[in-house]
C-alpha cells in the first residue's frame, strides 16, 4: 500500500483526497450532499460549521468509519470501496484524533502508542517503543509514558491521542473537534502541538471552531451547512468577507464571545 | 500555623475506640438496641449447640461406628469414607494418577495468586491449553502404559473438579464467541448466536442431561456410541456457555463506540480490535458476573447425579445410607457443603483480587 500511495500521489501530482459529488443518507435523512473536495499533499484545511451539519460525517468518511451511499472518495488515487482489505490499508495511512480522546484505558500511555505500529505495521516491540518515545517527546510528554491515560488531564490524553496517530507515520491526519472537550487552558498547549504538524508539512484535514488556529494554521477554510460545503476561501479572505449570509450569521455568532 | 484560631482538638470520646463504634452502630437507637439484644440472644442460641456438636462434642479417631459415642458430631465417618469422597471408585492402585493431577493443578493455580510471579503467563496459559490434555491421559488411561479406567469409575472430588473445570476452560472462550456472534453485523451469524443462546438458555440443565444421557444414544448411528461423561460434559459446556455468552454481551455493551472507532481508525481489523482493545475491557467489566456464573458451574456439576454419575454430593449421599454407621447424614452433607463453599468461595475471591489488579483509575 505505502508503494500504492507513493505512486498515486507522484502521478496524481501530489491529489491526497478527492471526493466528488459524495451523498450520503441516515435513513431518510440527506446528512451529505453533494460535497466535493480535493485536497493536495501538505494542504491544511480547517472545516467549520454549525452543529449537525455534517463536518464530523465529512471526515469520518474519508476513513471509512462512515460510508457514503453516492459518488466517489478517493485517497491517494486508491478509491474507497467496500473491499475490506482495501480500507484497513487506506486507515493505516490516515490518522484519526477524536474529540474524546478514545485512548485505550487499560493500556498505559506507551502501549497506546507502540500497540498499531506492533499488530498492523509488523513493527517489532522494541522498535515501536523507540518511535513512540520519539513522538512522545514531540507532544512534550515523555514522562507521562508509564502511565494510564486515566491518570493525564485531558489536554496530554488528547497529545497522547495525536501522537499514537503519528506512530503509525500516517500521510493524513483527520481531527473532529480535538479542543471542544477541554478546558480553556489545555486548549493551547493542544493547538501547539497541532501547529507544529502543519509546519512540518502533514496534510491535516482539521473540524474546529479555533478561528485564531484556523487564520495562522489553514490553506483553506471550508463552512458547511446542511450537509453541504456552502463556502470554501482562503482564511484571510473568508474571515474578513465572507460571502454567503449564513457563514456571516455563522461568523458573528462564533466570535461574538 | 502558630496563630491557628481552631486547633485540632481530639475528637470526642464517644465517636472514638470501641465504645464510640458500638454507640453508633449498635445502640443508637432504642430500637437498634433491642434487635442488637435479639441477635445476640439468637446467635447464642444457635451457635453453641452447634459448636458443641461440630467441635467440643465430635468424635475425630478412630475406624468405625464404635468411636461414635459420645453424641456429638461422628467426622469418624469422614475420615473413614474419605477415599469414597475423593476418588469415587477409581481403582486403588492407580490413586496416584489423580493425586497427580491434584499437585499439579495446585502448582499451577498457586503461582496466579502472587503480584508477580516469573512467567505467571506462561503457566496460565498452560493450565488452561496443556494441562487439560495431560490430565486427559492421566485419568483417562490406556497409553503410556497406564491402565485404562473407564468413566464410569470416575467419582467424588475428582469428578467435580473435573467437570468445573473443563466446563469452565470451554464455556468461556464458546461464550466469548457467541457473545461476538450474537453483535456481529452479519445476519447470518447473528442469528445462529441467537438462537443457540436462547435455546440453551431456555431449557433446564437437568433436561439437557438427561437428553445427553437418555436421548442423544437414540439419535446416534449404531455403534457410534461415546462415553457418558463425556456426553454430559458437553451438556454442561453448551449451556453455561450460553449463560456466558450474555454475561459478556453485557460488558462489550458497556464499551463506548469510540474504543471501536479508534481501534478501526488505527487500522485493527475485527479480530484484533475485539482481542486487543474490546475484550480486555469488556471482560474487566463483567469479572463479577463471569465468576457468578463459574460458581454457578460448579454447584450445577451435582446435578450429574440423576445421570448416574457420582461427584462428590452423590458419592456423600451413597455413603450415608450405609446401615454400618446409623445416622450421619448430617455430618456427611455438612462436608459436602463444606467442600463446595472452600472452592467457590476461593474463585470469589480470586476475581477480587483480580479487579482489584486491573483497577487502572480510569474513569469513562
Ligand atoms: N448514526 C447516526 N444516525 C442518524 N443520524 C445521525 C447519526 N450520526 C449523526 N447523525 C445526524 O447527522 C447530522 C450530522 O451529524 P454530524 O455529527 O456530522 O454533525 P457535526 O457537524 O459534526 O455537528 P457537531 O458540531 O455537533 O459535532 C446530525 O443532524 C446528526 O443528528
Ligand atoms: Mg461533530
Amino acid at each position: 500500500m505505502t508503494e500504492a500511495i507513493d505512486q498515486a500521489s507522484t502521478a496524481d501530482n501530489g491529489l491526497m483526497i478527492e471526493m466528488a459529488d459524495v451523498h450520503k443518507w441516515y435513513g431518510d435523512f440527506h446528512v451529505l450532499r453533494n460535497i466535493n473536495l480535493e485536497v493536495q499533499k501538505g494542504e491544511r484545511i480547517v472545516i467549520c460549521g454549525p452543529s449537525g451539519s455534517g463536518k464530523s460525517t465529512m471526515i469520518r468518511c474519508i476513513n471509512r468509519l462512515e460510508e457514503h451511499q453516492r459518488g466517489r472518495i478517493s485517497i491517494s488515487g486508491v478509491e474507497l470501496t467496500g473491499d475490506l482489505k482495501n480500507i484497513e490499508r487506506i486507515r493505516r495511512e490516515v490518522g484519526m484524533v477524536f474529540q474524546h480522546f478514545n485512548l485505550f484505558p487499560h493500556l498505559t500511555v506507551l502501549e497506546n502508542l507502540a500497540l498499531a505500529p506492533i499488530w498492523v505495521r509488523k513493527t517489532p516491540r522494541a522498535e515501536a517503543e523507540e518511535i513512540a518515545m520519539n513522538y512522545l517527546e514531540r507532544v512534550k510528554i515523555p514522562e507521562q509514558a508509564g502511565k494510564y491515560p486515566g491518570q493525564l488531564s485531558g489536554g496530554q490524553q488528547q497529545r497522547v491521542a495525536i501522537a499514537r496517530s503519528l506512530c503509525m507515520n500516517p500521510q493524513i491526519m483527520l481531527f473532529d473537534e480535538p479542543t471542544s472537550a477541554l478546558d480553556p487552558e489545555m486548549i493551547k498547549e493542544v493547538l501547539d502541538v497541532m501547529v507544529e504538524l502543519a509546519q512540518d508539512g502533514m496534510t491535516m484535514l482539521c473540524v474546529t471552531h479555533e478561528m485564531g488556529f484556523a487564520k495562522t494554521v489553514a490553506n483553506r477554510v471550508i463552512f458547511m451547512d446542511e450537509g453541504q460545503i456552502i463556502e470554501e476561501n482562503e482564511p484571510e479572505e473568508f474571515f474578513t468577507r465572507p460571502q454567503h449570509d449564513r457563514t456571516k450569521l455563522f461568523l458573528s455568532q462564533i466570535l461574538e464571545h | 500555623m502558630t496563630d491557628l484560631k481552631n486547633p485540632s482538638l481530639a475528637p470526642p470520646v464517644t465517636t472514638v475506640g470501641i465504645m464510640g463504634w458500638m454507640r453508633q452502630n449498635l445502640f443508637s437507637t432504642p430500637l437498634n438496641s433491642g434487635l442488637t439484644v435479639l441477635a445476640v440472644a439468637f446467635i447464642y442460641l444457635l451457635l453453641v449447640p452447634f459448636f458443641q456438636w461440630a467441635v467440643w462434642n465430635a468424635d475425630w479417631t478412630g475406624s468405625d461406628q464404635s468411636a461414635c459415642t459420645s453424641g456429638g458430631a461422628c467426622w469418624v465417618f469422614i475420615n473413614a469414607r474419605m477415599e469414597l469422597f475423593i476418588y469415587g471408585f477409581f481403582p486403588t492402585s492407580e490413586y496416584w494418577r489423580v493425586d497427580l493431577v491434584f499437585a499439579l493443578l495446585a502448582v499451577l493455580i498457586v503461582p496466579q495468586f502472587f503480584e508477580r510471579f516469573p512467567h505467571k503467563g506462561w503457566i496460565g496459559f498452560f493450565t488452561l491449553t496443556g494441562f487439560p490434555v495431560l490430565v486427559y491421559f492421566l485419568l483417562v488411561g490406556g497409553s503410556f502404559g497406564l491402565e485404562p479406567v473407564e468413566s464410569g469409575k470416575w467419582g467424588g472430588l475428582m469428578l467435580t473438579l473435573v467437570l468445573a473445570f473443563v466446563g469452565i476452560v470451554a464455556a468461556l472462550p464458546i461464550g466469548i464467541l457467541l457473545a461476538l456472534g450474537r453483535r456481529s453485523e452479519m445476519p447470518v451469524i447473528r442469528t445462529i448466536c441467537v438462537c443457540f443462546i436462547e435455546l440453551w438458555r431456555g431449557v433446564p440443565l437437568i433436561s439437557v442431561l438427561f437428553m445427553a444421557s437418555v436421548m442423544l444414544p437414540l439419535f446416534l448411528p449404531d455403534g457410534v456410541n461415546f462415553d457418558k461423561l463425556l456426553r454430559a460434559l458437553i451438556g454442561i459446556v453448551l449451556f453455561q456457555s450460553a449463560y456466558m455468552a450474555e454475561v459478556i454481551r453485557g460488558g462489550l455493551q458497556a464499551i463506548p463506540k469510540g474504543q471501536y472507532e479508534a481501534a478501526r481508525a488505527l487500522g485493527l481489523g475485527y479480530w484484533k480490535s475485539m482481542s486487543l482493545i474490546i475484550l480486555p475491557q469488556a471482560l474487566k467489566l463483567v469479572i463479577p458476573g463471569i465468576v457468578n456464573t463459574f460458581i454457578a458451574l460448579f454447584k450445577d456439576t451435582t446435578l450429574v447425579l440423576i445421570i448416574g454419575l457420582l461427584d462428590i454430593l452423590a458419592s456423600v449421599q451413597s455413603a450415608i445410607v450405609d446401615p454400618a454407621w446409623g445416622s450421619v447424614s448430617t455430618e456427611g452433607y455438612l462436608f459436602a457443603a463444606f467442600s463446595f463453599w472452600i472452592f467457590c468461595f476461593s474463585m470469589s475471591r480470586y476475581s477480587q483480587a483480580l479487579e482489584r489488579k486491573l483497577e487502572t483509575g480510569y474513569q469513562r
